[in-house]
């Protein structure tokens, strides 16, 4: 058993690491503060081809492996959670073309898609609807060779600038799945402003009033929108909020390790004292078992397991819940300073909270959880 | 591969997913409540892997993944079609 990244896996660490330090490190807290991702910003993300990452060549992507594109994932996770959620989101609707779309979408939208040149954004939540995403109450009817959709989404990340728009409504009664374009007549987006957490993801609500889509821009058939394509899109998010996690709870780590090991009190560095050392400790060992947790289901997800929903489920329930208590902590051993503007880790304790509720409440992740280990219970009594 | 290698493989992925061990071949898996959302694409993949099939767009009808006999045809459907290629 080898746990060890290549050395093409490492070169593509330094390289994604390298851009986060200079490029997305040093602004996310303005960013967070401005409420607002830089338009450049994006656009040097698809220069880098990172917004291609889990697309094939053949589609203008880079192809990565599923390690190399998780540790890209950790990488911008470190230097910002918003950001990471542009890479997320964009995964996510491309995923669901790539898996469900006709060639024809493939062709047409995946080559923007991996570039940058089109920015996408998943529409599933609506101000009603949450947890109980194939209830949504946005309709399609079909009129003629198009569909013409109502309704409205809530908390869409990158809603504010997105081009395309995957839309979950009901058809007939059945869920079904639509790409729209922003300047589809009877489309607008609204700002949503003042959030926890993500507060550069520039979140929006969208308002969709009587919108002709035509009916190539159905992804998937009718009745399969739920089953079949948003989770094939959630499944994806989980997978890059997972390891995005990773890097959020690196982030809080170094933070940590850093202040601790400058600030005196009591005569002597945070360092010395063994209450300190513990949360350190703690962090570190759940960065590790999270890292093993990230690597199983990348190795799942590489060779096309049919338990990798089950396990990508698991790391990113795993991950999230860990970011949390390590972002509380850093937060706790910086102090009232953890707690200004001045440091970052208090963007970090936003961040996290958000983690625990984005591409599946932790809530649903343990029911599904939960099930499954009655489901192998069963099935290992009935072998005995 | 016969018909019958497919259903007997078909039922050891569905048996883990549902108590009743004894699912009639025609019974509608969906429609019944017997299983949830997540298992209609962990199935796919399983088809995917287990039959080296790739399950796309056009294979998306109800009527491909409603039973376990359906889910044979259209594995058998697909396996031929791939050998005919």
């Amino acid at each position: 058993m080898d746990l060890g990244l290549t050395p093409e896996q490492i070169k593509s660490r330094k390289r994604f690491s390298d851009f986060v330090d200079e490029y997305i490190a040093p602004v996310a807290d303005q960013n967070d503060r401005d409420e607002e991702t830089p338009v450049e910003l994006i656009k040097k993300l698809g220069e880098q081809g990172f917004l291609g990452a889990f697309i094939p060549e053949e589609y203008g992507g880079k192809g990565m492996d599923m390690v190399t594109a998780g540790l890209l994932c950790e990488e911008i996770g470190r230097g910002s959670a918003s950001l990471l959620s542009l890479l997320t989101i964009n995964g996510m609707v491309s995923q669901a073309i790539l898996k469900w779309g006709t060639r024809a979408q493939k062709e047409h939208w995946l080559p923007g898609l991996a570039t940058a040149e089109k920015v996408a954004a998943f529409g599933v939540t609506e101000p009603d609807i949450g947890s109980d995403a194939k209830s949504v109450e946005t309709t399609a009817e079909l009129s003629g060779n198009s569909y013409i959709l109502n309704g409205r989404k809530k908390w869409i990340s990158y809603g504010q600038v997105a081009d395309l728009f995957l839309i979950l409504a009901q058809c007939d009664g059945k869920p079904t799945t639509f790409l729209i374009e922003r300047d589809t007549p009877g489309f607008s987006t609204t700002p949503i402003t003042g959030l926890l957490g993500f507060r550069s993801a520039m979140l929006a609500e969208v308002q969709i009033e009587g919108c002709r889509v035509p009916e190539e821009n159905l992804v998937g058939r009718p009745g399969f929108g739920f089953s079949h394509v948003t989770n094939v899109a959630l499944d994806h998010g989980r997978y890059c909020v997972g390891w995005g996690c990773l890097g959020l709870a690196e982030a809080c780590l170094q933070a940590s390790l850093s202040y601790t090991s400058e600030r005196k009190q009591f005569g002597t560095n945070l360092r010395g004292h063994q209450l300190i050392q513990e949360m350190i400790a703690d962090m570190i060992t759940n960065i590790k078992a999270t890292r093993l947790l990230c690597y199983h289901a990348a190795y799942l997800k590489e060779t096309g397991d049919p338990g990798m929903i089950m396990e990508t489920s698991i790391m990113k329930y795993f991950a999230s819940r860990m970011v949390n208590k390590i972002a509380n902590d850093a937060v706790q051993i910086h102090g009232a300073h953890g707690c200004g503007s001045e440091y970052s880790v208090q963007r970090y304790l936003r961040d996290a909270k958000i983690m625990e509720i984005i591409e599946g409440s932790n809530q649903m992740q343990q029911i599904i959880i939960a099930k499954s280990g009655y489901m192998n219970f069963r099935l290992e009594k009935r072998k005995k | 591969m016969t018909n019958d290698e497919i259903k007997e493989r078909i039922k050891a992925f569905i048996c883990q997913f549902i108590q009743n061990v004894d699912i009639p071949d025609d019974e509608d898996l969906f429609a019944s409540g017997l299983v949830n959302s997540l298992f209609a694409m962990q199935l796919v993949l399983h088809i995917e892997k287990e039959f080296q099939l790739k399950v796309a767009n056009d294979d998306l009808d109800y009527e491909n993944f409603k039973s376990i006999n359906a889910i044979t045809d259209f594995i058998g459907q697909k396996d031929l079609n791939s050998e005919t290629k």
